[in-house]
Parts: structure tokens; C-alpha cells; sequence
């Protein structure tokens, strides 16, 4: 007899496989995060290069700092899913371009430490890393995290050439003040603050805003871009529409209503939309798949929260933007969400009871 | 519970069963005021204070009070103390009494107090009760202490800051300010204590485990 053919080979589930892993689905957002990306390095010169550089680095370091430290086995593999990467160069994306070294290490080592491995690592944080270094870099350091420049096609000076750049990153180098100026929401919140009305304050409609012709965070500027990016993922179904809806609309319905009842007190939902890291938090952040509701009906409320937030916090906050409070905030609510928004069990109804089959259909 | 070594009673207040790092007691007066070490220190020495009377105190009427009313008595002792410790502050160290304020009042429910008073005076005698209070408010001190001047150091760049205000002139020596630092400040925020804790404690930890391995390692040539 031949004992070979008595012996099977045992083969674990899944037995086929579609080829989806946590890398790839890593990759995929890189890439529909590369071209606003590329498109930031030429608004913003080569500060923006090494601030993003940094931050990347900054996270992958302490990445695999913790990764030792919690002894997990083979570092290599886990530090390579590209989850870390992809959290600092969220993070360097709201970022303000020219923010100095010690922004990006911090931010990472906020982001990771704090934001991700604390809880246990990929999969287990309750927020949003990235938003949670975004967040606490801006209430620790308002200055820096405040000093937006104009991009520079825009601005009157050249552009800073390597070295130079390097010591403005370097924080050798003061950022020059004819570079440097106001976000539209932090423009239209400090005039409503003196008093004017917004319909005087505002000379310029929000139309540059969609190719990133105006003072913003480094990655967030261009509109187009991000939204490109976001239907790549749509269409590669990396992200469902839910959230990115639900973000987009609880901005624009209540912008509207209000800019129509009083347009001097409230800005137009166009500015709103195509301002700060809105498009940005729609579709590369609301739709973190470990911060926001596993339905998808929860995640449409969770991205109406976020929206409905954001916009409160932009138009009554201390703030001028709120998308990055309003993430936070919205993270924390996420397991209540999931609690409501269980999905049918199968053979059950609603209320989980079994559902009823006649015996002889 | 009847132990009276008092090396044990030291050991226990000051590292194994610290009221802040090890039984985590105390927390809502940790979290508020160690915004700055010279504030961590007052409300520390404050607590002390109160600790150290209310377990004499509790430790002499163990007997007289039974059980069923022990703890409302316990309660009125301690917020007297309280009181006397609120109105002297008031009047010798006014300045710190602004920064405290109201946390000094709330020493009557911080439950570290009530909590000796219940786990150690009402079982054991005037003395151990005596220095098993001063151990653990040394301890909470100590820890109060900690946690502010890391706040401090990382939000506002400086070390006991108005220390000479609190202890006199003589101890303008202890404040430090580092030049040109902004400060993050977030870790004089409340989610800055909290993160702040959560490092020190994870590092008691590692602390307690590289004790114990070398303990068992020094255990075990003897015993083989």
C-alpha cells in the first residue's frame, strides 16, 4: 500500500483568499494621499518636504519603539504594515507647512505612543492617532501651529532655496512675516470678532480654495486633489460612501440654512466645504476603520456628527476649524453608535427574536 | 493588619502601597492641583497633616465607637481637621490657600484619609497608627510632588515655581526657570496629569518587576 495517498495535508481556513491585507489597504490610501501630497511640496517648497519626512519618520521610530518595549514578535512585520506611516503622514498633513522640527517628532511620538500603542496597537485605539497628536499639538503650541504661509506662487518672496529651507525647518531661520497670513476661517472668525461683517470682510469667493491657492495646512489645501483621492477609494471600495456623505452633508445643510437666514454672520457652505481639513477629514479621516462604526448606518451618523460638530465648532467655538475636535469627539461616541446600530442576526429579526418559519412553506 | 514594624509601615506608605502610584486613592486632588510642584507639595504637606491627627484620633476611639456609627464619626473627625488645616492655611500661607482654594476643603472626601482611617488606625494602635499616616502622607507627598514638577517642567518650563511664597523667602533657592520654553500647555491641562500618571505608573511597574526578578534571583543561590 502506498502511504502517501492515506495522509492529507491540513490546510487552515481561509481557503481561498482575496488578497486583501492591512498593507495593501495601507497602500491604497498612501497612494490616494500621494497626489495632494506632491502638489503640497510644489505650493509649499521644501520645508513642507522635510516636515513631512520627519513626521513619517518620527512615527515609524516610535513605532518600533513601542513594538520592543511591549516585546511584541517580529517587530519587522508588524512595523511594515504601513499603518504607521500612513497615521504621520496624516499628521504632517494637517500640519502647517512650515512648522519646525520638533513639531513632527512630538506630533509622532503623540500620535503613536499615546494615540495608538497605549490601548494596544493597531486596531485597538479609541481615536484617531493623527488626530489626537493634530489636537494636542494645537492646544499645546497655538503659535506655531498657527503660522500658516502663503503658498508660494502666491507669495512676493522667492522661494527659499535648500539650505534655507532646511533652517527654517531647523527653526534657525525666523519664518519671514511677508509669507506668512490668515487661513479663510481664522480671517472670517477674527473679523467677526472686531466686529465686521463677513460679507465686507471676505474680498476673494472660496474659488482658489479648490486648487490650494490660499494659506492652509500642507496637505489640505487642495481641494480637487483630496477629493480625487477620495473617489480612488471609493471606487477601489477601501472606504464606503457612508461616512464621507454624512461629513460633507452635516457641514453643508446647516451652513446653508444659516448663511441664508444671516450671510453676514455665517459663512457660505462652499467656503465651509472647500476650507480647512474638511475634504480631508471626510474622506482620509472619518473613515479610519478602527475609530468609526462597523455599520454603515452607523458610520452615515457618525460622519453627520462629525460634520454637524464641525460645523458648530467653526461658527461659535474659540476655534476657527473643528474638524480634528469634532473627529475626537465623534470617536468617543463610536461604541455607543455600534450599540445602536447592530446589524440584523441572521434567521433573527430586529429585536433578536427568531423569526418565524411555517413549518410546511 | 496587626503589624507593627514600622519598616514595613515606611515601606508600604512610601513605595508598595503608595496612595497615588500603588492603591491609585485621591485621584480627583492629584489630577487638579499638581498643575505645578510647589502646589503638589502644599496640598501633599496639607493632607499629611490631616492623615497623621485623624489616624492618632481614630486610633484612640477605636474602642468607644462601634461599629455601626464608626464611619459618620470617623467623617466629622476628619472634616474638623480639615477645617482647623483650611482656616490656618488661610491665614499663614494665603497665597497658596488662593491657588488650593477649594481642594483644601475637599480633604473630608478624599478617600486616602478615610481609607487609613478604615484599613489601618481602627485596627492597630496610637503609635503605628501615628506613623503609618505619616508614612502614606509622605508618600501621596512625595507623589503629588512628582506629578507636579514633571507638569510643570514640561508646561511651563520651571521648577517650583512661588515655592518662596509657601515655605519663606529662605527656599527662593528651589525655583528654576528655563529659558526660552513656551511650554506645552496641554500637560498643565487635565489630559497632561492624566498622561503623566499613566507613564509613572508604567514605570513603577517596570520598576517593581525588575525588583522582584532580582530578588528571586538572590532568593535563589541561598536557598539551593
Amino acid at each position: 500500500m502506498n502511504p502517501v495517498s492515506l495522509t492529507a495535508q491540513t490546510v487552515a481556513s481561509p481557503h481561498a483568499h482575496g488578497g486583501n491585507s492591512v498593507s495593501r489597504t495601507m497602500f491604497r490610501v498612501q497612494l490616494a494621499l500621494a497626489p495632494a501630497t506632491l502638489y503640497g511640496f510644489w505650493l509649499y517648497g521644501w520645508p513642507a518636504f522635510f516636515l513631512w519626512a520627519l513626521t513619517i519618520l518620527s512615527c515609524v521610530g516610535f513605532e518600533a519603539l513601542s513594538l520592543k518595549l511591549a516585546g511584541v514578535p517580529r517587530i519587522k512585520g508588524t512595523l511594515l504594515d504601513g499603518s504607521a506611516v500612513l497615521t504621520g503622514w496624516l499628521l504632517a498633513m494637517t500640519l502647517p507647512p512650515w512648522a519646525p522640527w520638533w513639531v513632527a517628532v512630538l506630533g509622532g511620538f503623540i500620535a503613536i505612543v499615546i494615540g495608538k500603542q497605549v490601548f494596544g496597537g493597531l486596531g485597538q485605539n479609541v481615536f484617531n492617532p493623527a488626530m489626537v497628536a493634530r489636537v494636542a499639538l494645537l492646544v499645546s503650541f497655538p503659535l506655531p501651529l498657527t503660522l500658516w504661509v502663503l503658498p508660494l506662487p502666491m507669495s512676493a518672496l522667492a522661494t527659499p532655496d535648500f539650505v534655507g529651507s532646511l533652517r527654517i525647518f531647523l527653526g534657525s531661520l525666523p519664518v519671514p512675516d511677508a509669507v506668512t497670513s490668515a487661513t479663510l476661517l481664522g480671517h472670517a472668525k477674527t473679523e467677526l470678532s472686531r466686529g465686521v461683517d463677513l460679507a465686507a470682510a471676505l474680498h476673494a469667493g472660496p474659488g482658489l480654495s479648490w486648487i490650494g491657492m490660499r494659506a492652509g495646512s500642507f496637505g489640505e489645501s487642495a481641494a480637487i486633489l483630496i477629493l480625487c483621492g477620495g473617489l480612488y477609494l471609493l471606487i477601489t471600495r477601501v472606504i464606503s460612501w457612508h461616512a464621507p456623505l454624512g461629513v460633507l452633508a452635516g457641514v453643508a445643510i446647516p451652513a446653508a440654512i444659516a448663511h441664508g437666514v444671516d450671510p453676514g454672520r455665517f459663512l457660505s457652505p462652499e467656503a465651509h466645504l472647500l476650507s480647512g481639513a474638511l475634504m480631508l477629514g471626510a474622506f482620509f479621516i472619518a473613515t479610519d476603520y478602527v475609530t468609526s462604526p462597523n455599520t454603515t448606518t452607523g458610520q452615515l451618523i457618525f460622519g453627520l456628527g462629525v460634520g454637524l460638530l464641525t460645523w458648530v465648532i467653526r461658527s461659535f467655538g474659540a476655534y476657527p476649524e473643528g474638524v480634528a475636535f469634532a473627529v475626537l469627539l465623534m470617536n468617543a461616541m463610536t461604541p455607543v453608535i455600534d450599540r445602536f446600530c447592530k446589524p440584523r442576526i441572521l434567521g433573527r429579526d430586529r429585536k433578536g427574536k427568531p423569526i418565524d418559519i411555517p413549518e410546511n412553506a | 493588619m496587626s503589624d507593627n514594624n514600622y519598616g514595613t509601615i515606611v515601606k508600604d506608605g512610601l513605595w508598595e502601597q503608595n496612595v497615588v502610584f500603588a492603591q491609585m486613592l485621591a485621584l480627583c486632588p492629584t489630577m487638579a492641583v499638581t498643575t505645578s510642584g510647589t502646589n503638589g507639595l502644599g496640598m501633599g504637606l496639607a493632607s499629611t497633616a490631616v492623615l497623621v491627627v485623624s489616624n492618632i484620633l481614630v486610633s484612640i476611639i477605636r474602642k468607644t465607637v462601634s461599629d455601626q456609627v464608626r464611619i459618620p464619626v470617623f467623617v466629622v473627625l476628619i472634616a474638623t481637621l480639615v477645617t482647623i488645616v483650611d482656616l490656618a492655611m488661610n491665614a499663614w500661607v494665603h497665597e497658596l490657600y488662593k491657588v488650593l482654594g477649594l481642594f483644601i476643603a475637599l480633604i473630608v472626601v478624599n478617600c486616602a484619609i478615610l481609607g487609613r482611617a478604615e484599613a489601618y488606625a481602627v485596627k492597630n494602635g496610637v503609635l503605628a497608627s501615628a506613623a503609618d499616616g505619616l508614612a502614606m502622607g509622605i508618600g501621596f507627598t512625595g507623589a503629588l510632588t512628582v506629578i507636579g514638577l514633571v507638569r510643570e517642567f514640561l508646561g511651563s518650563g520651571t521648577l517650583f515655581a512661588q515655592a518662596s511664597q509657601m515655605l519663606g523667602p529662605a527656599f527662593a533657592f528651589l525655583e528654576v526657570q528655563i529659558p526660552d520654553y513656551g511650554g506645552a500647555l496641554l500637560m498643565i491641562l487635565p489630559p497632561g496629569g492624566f498622561a503623566v500618571l499613566g507613564f509613572m505608573l508604567a514605570g513603577k511597574r517596570i520598576i517593581d518587576q525588575k525588583l522582584a526578578a532580582r530578588g528571586e534571583a538572590a532568593a535563589a543561590p541561598a536557598t539551593a
